[in-house]
């Protein structure tokens, strides 16, 4: 870390005004080391070579080998910082201030001691700021700072008792994310049924994707396993994580997603309590299973998934289906499909013959109905018939070759003629014959 | 054609052959689809060893998935 404070660049004056108390930005690193008291000894200016006295050899010794503040500082600095190596140190803080850029300034203090702090906004891996009357162990390096001449502690490192600051970190970014409702138990997607292929973010190298690839290869070999590689811990894994996650929402070809990690140190898993993963995560356009560390476990991004699993291995028994059973299901399937259709075509079969039945009762009824028609129209048939003519008393007129007669110009006297009547037949003889009107051209006429 | 899509079909066939009263030709037509899904399905199932991939992408960000050793 005090190498990226090297390039810093930025110099002790330019910010000297900004706060009263401390130091308002980290200080340039000056470039030697390893720094010691000696060392910086050979920093003094030499004092101006006025007379040749041998105490005069020695800075400070004499007001004329006076040395400047600025050296006197710097010393003290060296001197401190070597006789120091960085150290956990135990207090409580006071005076908490965070400034606006980002640096911390408090006070860590014990009985009648204090010591004043600095915590630099990008040295630190702190998960929380502290909060005044906090038991808490810092770890820094003693030094000095030069502007003001005091003592300062410069911590990198904190922890609180109870684990209090990640606990604060956390509570922090859980109520951040609810209060965006992404921790809405409404907002949980069901995982696919029968997933074709599931996408893996963890480390290449890991115990989570060989234990996921394990369960998977057992449970449903015909799903795909997919690693979307990431640094699952580290500093940059937050990054890397948002960036897997990112992947997989652009390639959109799996149907689900694990994330996670084997079992490791709070710190080793402490990426998955970051928010801009959570926030990624919560966006990922396919159902989520979280997977970080062991049962005991918790993190950020198992509130944010849609699921979260105990372990790597467990994310994917939630995450496929068993084959052996998918193929039982298909053959139920199969087998429900061959009895509908059986009982579909005898329904038909059946129907048909209904069908059948039903025809030959239409045909004789439609033979019955034709039947009365027939009889109806004999009926008409018999009224309009000359023999009921006969019955009301008329006579026909035939001749010999059993023609009726219709005119009296068919007939001559002397011709035989036959009368039919109701009840049977006179032979007779023409005497005379008379017209009784003009003949006409259809001859219609008759004996009477 | 995925699993699930296939394995939805045929619940949908099977559910509505039971439900629904539909005309022969219908009927038929659905068996005759649900079989062709189920087929499907269990080529789909008949896959024996899972393969392990991993996901590249390009600087053009071109996504390939390609075989990683387990």
């Amino acid at each position: 870390m005090n190498g990226r404070r090297r390039g810093d660049g930025r110099s002790p004056s330019q910010s000297l005004g900004e706060l009263e108390l401390f130091t308002p930005d980290p200080p340039p690193r000056r470039a030697e080391s390893p720094r010691t008291p000696s060392r910086a000894a050979r920093q003094v200016p030499p004092p101006p070579p006025r007379v040749p006295v041998v105490e005069d050899a020695v800075p400070g010794a004499t007001a004329a080998a006076a040395v400047s503040v600025m050296a006197l500082t710097a010393t003290a600095r060296d001197v401190l910082e070597g006789a120091f190596p960085p150290l956990w140190v135990r207090g409580e803080v006071t005076d908490f201030k965070a400034h606006r850029n980002g640096h911390w300034y408090f006070c860590l203090r014990d009985g009648d001691a204090q010591i004043r702090c600095v915590a630099w906004a990008r040295d630190r891996r702190i998960p929380a700021s502290p909060d005044d009357g906090m038991q808490i162990a810092a770890f820094g390096q003693l030094t000095v700072y030069p502007a003001r001449g005091e003592m300062q502690f410069t911590v990198t490192r904190m922890e609180a008792e109870g684990d209090g600051l990640y606990r604060k970190a956390l509570e922090l970014t859980r109520a951040r994310l609810e209060a965006d409702g992404l921790l809405d138990p409404r907002r949980k997607r069901r995982l696919p049924r029968y997933p074709r292929r599931i996408a893996v973010i963890t480390s290449r190298d890991g115990a989570a994707l060989r234990d996921i690839y394990a369960v998977v290869q057992r449970r449903c070999p015909a799903v795909q396993v997919v690693l979307v590689s990431a640094a699952v811990q580290g500093d940059s894994a937050p990054e890397s994580l948002c960036y897997a996650l990112d992947q997989v929402a652009r390639w959109g070809k799996a149907d689900a997603l694990i994330i996670g990690r084997g079992g490791g140190g709070r710190e080793d898993l402490w990426a998955f309590n970051d928010e801009r993963v959570a926030r990624a995560l919560a966006a990922c356009p396919i159902p989520t299973i979280s997977a970080v560390g062991h049962e005991i476990d918790m993190s950020i991004c198992d509130l944010v998934a849609d699921l979260r699993a105990p372990t790597p291995s467990a994310a994917a028994e939630a995450a496929v289906p068993v084959q052996s059973e998918l193929r039982e299901r298909v053959r139920l399937y199969a087998d429900a499909m061959g009895v509908l259709s059986a009982e579909r075509l005898a329904r038909a079969r059946s129907h048909a013959a209904g069908a059948a039945d039903d025809l030959s009762a239409a045909v004789v009824r439609h033979v019955d109905h034709g039947r009365r028609d027939l009889e109806s129209a004999a009926g008409r048939l018999n009224a309009l018939s000359p023999l009921a003519t006969l019955e009301r008393g008329f006579a026909i007129a035939r001749d010999r070759a059993g023609k009726t007669i219709r005119s009296v110009r068919t007939l001559a006297p002397g011709a035989d003629v036959d009368i039919v009547l109701r009840d049977g037949v006179a032979s007779a003889k023409v005497d005379a014959i008379s017209a009784t009107r003009p003949v006409t051209q259809d001859g219609a006429g008759g004996v009477s | 054609m995925s699993f699930e899509t296939s394995m939805a079909r045929i619940e949908e066939i099977t559910s509505r052959l039971e439900a629904e009263e539909l005309d022969l030709d219908a009927a038929l037509a659905l068996f005759e689809e649900g079989i062709a899904e189920l087929r499907a399905a269990s080529a789909f199932l008949a896959t024996a060893e899972s393969r392990l991939k991993q996901l590249n992408e390009s600087a053009a960000g071109v996504f390939k998935v390609s075989d990683l050793r387990a």
